[in-house]
């Protein structure tokens, strides 16, 4: 699914991803921890192909693609999502609307028609309401006044109805409340299949409790450090970062 | 077929690159030599069958043309216009003596209005919109015209209401835009060619909307649109008007006077979406679109309001105004103006408040992109009389690019210390975070301008009325392409 080799990242002069490998098999969940600022964010924005980002060194690998070469669009209509860790406010824009946009844009990009007002609207309302998201909510404008937690609520809204290859969560966790927390999770675990992979960014193993990951990874300082299986992230929530990077 | 159908299908035909309606039509024109002259207007009025007191009227104009100063042009860069090296008048042939039915016009044109989305025959008519199509110098045919005469109303070629309603023609024109207010009124009343007519009597609600489909055909050719609506006591009346031209290399002259008149209670929503040639990328060719727009709210609590998509045009120059003469008037502007590669736009509203308890609301939004110019010009004038007046004004610039510019130019001018006047308005560059948002859900970069852009228009384009709303979603989202890359 995708091949990350010898990845070398720098924004404005300073490196920040220097040197990071990572495969992810389709069918796999990786997670991925780090302290602040390890650049976590910096991959998934690299990963969606957003621009000022330099790649100095490295490959990457989708699908059998050269990902670099694509376009933020294409990547994203070849399957790749990315659930925001501050997802955007779109005034003006209600989130309906958005919603029919995006999937009508790849269903374009595939060469198929678009989808039918009526079977949109079913779709949206059973995704809708397996994430116990209101249809008032829908009416709003995207993420306009949302709170933290219905903003990441959100992302995993249009993840659902997008059904991406690859998804990459950064922090989707934060700033839910313990319901929502296990809803979201199970609206994960939902999608989850063989031919699908998912790249779970978290500071807390809580959320690996409800979405268990094949892989664990740590990253600092721009480098995966350690990796291992779930108990990784255990040993992590005992030690810290300072002490798991010191014995890598 | 719905009229949102229709609209839909209309704009799904348009393709996605460049000018759609640049495409022109082959017919024989009546036009006399090129020039501005007495001969001329004298000619246009002939042509016409006009009464006599009509060709008076405007060979008045014509003198007092001649010695108005010509404006100054605030933020604009135009170019000397040489009034003798345009034709002022321009028919087909086929249109000379009018048409009695639809079955007597040249089919060209009316394949023109069905490529443009505007059917004028019976049977494919626009459900719940009544059109008078208007092809350079003269109106084509006028839709629904049994229906609403039935109710009374009115709804004509003004070079119709000439004849057949001349004491209202007499009492209305020039009365809210004098003759003699600027260089292009005075051009316009001398030598104006078509537009429309309405009346709407005392307590008639119109059922439909009202629309005038404009279109410049001809080459070399100015358009003088001269429209007059006049809503009598407890009235109420939509009114949209559309414009297309051919794409040319040449400059073209559209200059019109809009003239709207609400009595007592009255209320009169004019809508306009402006789609004119704008010319190509390198600032080639377009249309100069020099309107004045003027709207009397003469009656105690009567409201006009005008709503406006401008896309079109190399310049533009239209400054809608509303004069709050009855007490309780109310006035509306509502305004979005786009301007990509060279185009420029300088538009805003005039509000004067005259009357007690006078009320108005400005929300205009300006894009800019490539190497656009645009300029929010506003003015509101309380008078001393005009106890209680309020207004609100909101101006929000959209900079897409760094070579576009915005700029905001409010006046406020209050003698009325019982007044309050509040005005907000803010600049911001085009969010690329919001972008990459759109585009890594899979809208290309294009859609996602189109998409962000028409969430800033918003509040604007609700007030248009729904059959249009969207064909006018589209456009502002058509004319933005190529604005990001
Ligand atoms: N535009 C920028 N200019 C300069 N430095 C930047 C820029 N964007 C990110 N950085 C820096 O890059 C580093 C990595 O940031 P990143 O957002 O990837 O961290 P993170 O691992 O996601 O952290 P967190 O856990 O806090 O979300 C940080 O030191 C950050 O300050
Ligand atoms: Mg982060």
């Amino acid at each position: 699914m995708l091949e990350i080799k010898n990845l070398h990242v720098s924004i404005e002069e300073k490196k920040i991803i220097k040197g990071l490998d990572l495969s992810i098999n389709k069918g796999e969940v990786h997670a991925l921890m780090g302290p602040n600022g390890s650049g976590k964010s910096t991959l998934s924005y690299v990963l969606s192909g957003k621009d000022k980002y330099e790649i100095n060194d490295g490959t990457i690998d989708y699908n059998g693609k050269n990902l670099l070469e694509l376009d933020v669009d294409e990547r994203a209509n070849e399957g790749l999502f990315l659930a925001f860790q501050y997802p955007m406010e779109i005034p003006g824009v209600q989130t309906s609307f958005f919603l029919k946009t995006a999937i009508n844009s790849k269903r374009k990009y595939l060469g198929q028609s678009e989808m039918d007002a009526l079977e949109f609207a079913k779709l949206m309302k059973s995704k809708a309401e397996e994430l116990n998201i209101s249809t008032e909510m829908l009416k709003r404008d995207l993420n306009v006044n949302y709170s933290g937690g219905e903003k990441k609520k959100q992302e995993i809204l249009q993840m659902s109805m997008l059904s991406p290859k690859m998804a990459i969560l950064d922090e989707t966790d934060s700033g839910l409340d313990i319901d929502a927390l296990r809803i979201v999770s199970e609206g994960v675990n939902k999608l989850r299949n063989s031919d699908n992979s998912f790249l779970v960014i978290t500071h807390y193993q809580r959320l690996l409790n409800y979405i268990k990951p094949d892989f664990v990874h740590i990253i600092a300082d721009g480098k995966i450090v350690k990796s291992g299986d779930y108990s990784l992230a255990l040993e992590l929530e005992e030690k810290g970062y300072e002490e798991i990077s010191q014995t890598a | 077929m719905a009229a949102t159908e229709q609209t839909i299908k209309q704009v799904n035909t348009l393709g996605n690159s460049d000018y759609k309606y640049g495409f022109s039509t082959d017919v024989d024109e009546i036009r006399p030599p090129k020039g501005l002259n007495e001969e001329i207007i004298k000619f246009i009025s002939a042509q016409k069958d006009e009464p006599e007191w009509m060709l008076e009227w405007r060979l008045n104009a014509f003198k007092v043309f001649n010695k108005l100063p010509k404006p100054q042009w605030a933020k604009l860069n135009i170019p000397e216009i040489d009034y003798q090296d345009c034709y002022y008048y321009s028919i087909p042939k086929s249109l000379k003596d009018k048409p009695k039915s639809l079955d007597e016009i040249d089919p060209e044109i009316l394949k023109t209005y069905e490529k443009l989305g505007i059917p004028l025959k019976e049977q494919k008519m626009l459900s719940g919109i009544a059109v008078d199509a208007v092809f350079d110098s003269v109106s084509v045919a006028t839709t629904y015209k049994k229906q609403l005469s039935d109710l009374g109303i009115v709804f004509c070629s003004i070079s119709e209401a000439v004849k057949t309603h001349p004491e209202l023609v007499k009492k209305y024109l020039g009365s809210v835009i004098p003759v003699s207010d600027h260089s292009f009124a005075a051009l316009n009343s001398a030598v104006f060619t078509d537009g429309s007519f309405i009346y709407i009597p005392e307590g008639v609600k119109c059922p439909v909307e009202l629309s005038t489909y404009f279109r410049i055909n001809a080459m070399n050719t100015g358009q003088f649109e001269r429209t007059l609506i006049i809503a009598d006591k407890d009235s109420y009346v939509s009114y949209l008007e559309g414009c297309t031209a051919p794409m040319r290399d040449e400059n073209q002259l559209h200059a019109a006077n809009v003239e709207l008149v609400a009595l007592d209670n009255a209320e009169i929503k004019y809508s306009t979406v402006q789609n004119w040639y704008p010319g190509d990328k390198e600032g080639k060719g377009g249309i100069y679109n020099f309107v004045t727009k003027r709207g009397a709210c003469r009656g105690k609590n009567s409201k006009i309001s005008w709503t406006q998509v401008e896309t079109g045009s190399a310049i533009t120059w239209k400054y809608p105004s509303c004069i709050l003469q009855g007490d309780n008037s109310k006035g509306e502007f509502y305004s979005v103006a786009i301007t990509n590669n060279m185009q420029q736009a300088d538009t805003g509203t005039k509000m004067i408040h005259i009357g007690k308890n006078t009320s108005s609301k400005i929300i205009s939004k300006g894009i800019s992109a490539g190497k656009a110019n645009n300029t929010y010009r506003g003015l509101v004038n309380i008078l001393s009389k005009a106890k209680n007046a309020r207004n609100f004004t909101q101006c929000d610039s959209l900079l897409i690019g760094n070579q576009c510019g915005a700029h905001t130019v409010p006046y406020i001018e209050s003698s009325n210390s019982d007044s309050m006047v509040e005005h907000e308005a803010t600049t911001s560059k085009i969010n690329e975070d919001q972008l990459f948002y759109c585009q890594q859900r899979g809208l290309n970069s294009e859609d996602a301008v189109g998409l962000i852009v028409n969430g800033f228009c918003k509040e604007v384009l609700q007030h248009l009325p729904m059959e249009f709303a969207v064909e006018a979603q589209k456009l502002v989202a058509i004319s933005l392409e190529g604005s990001v890359g």
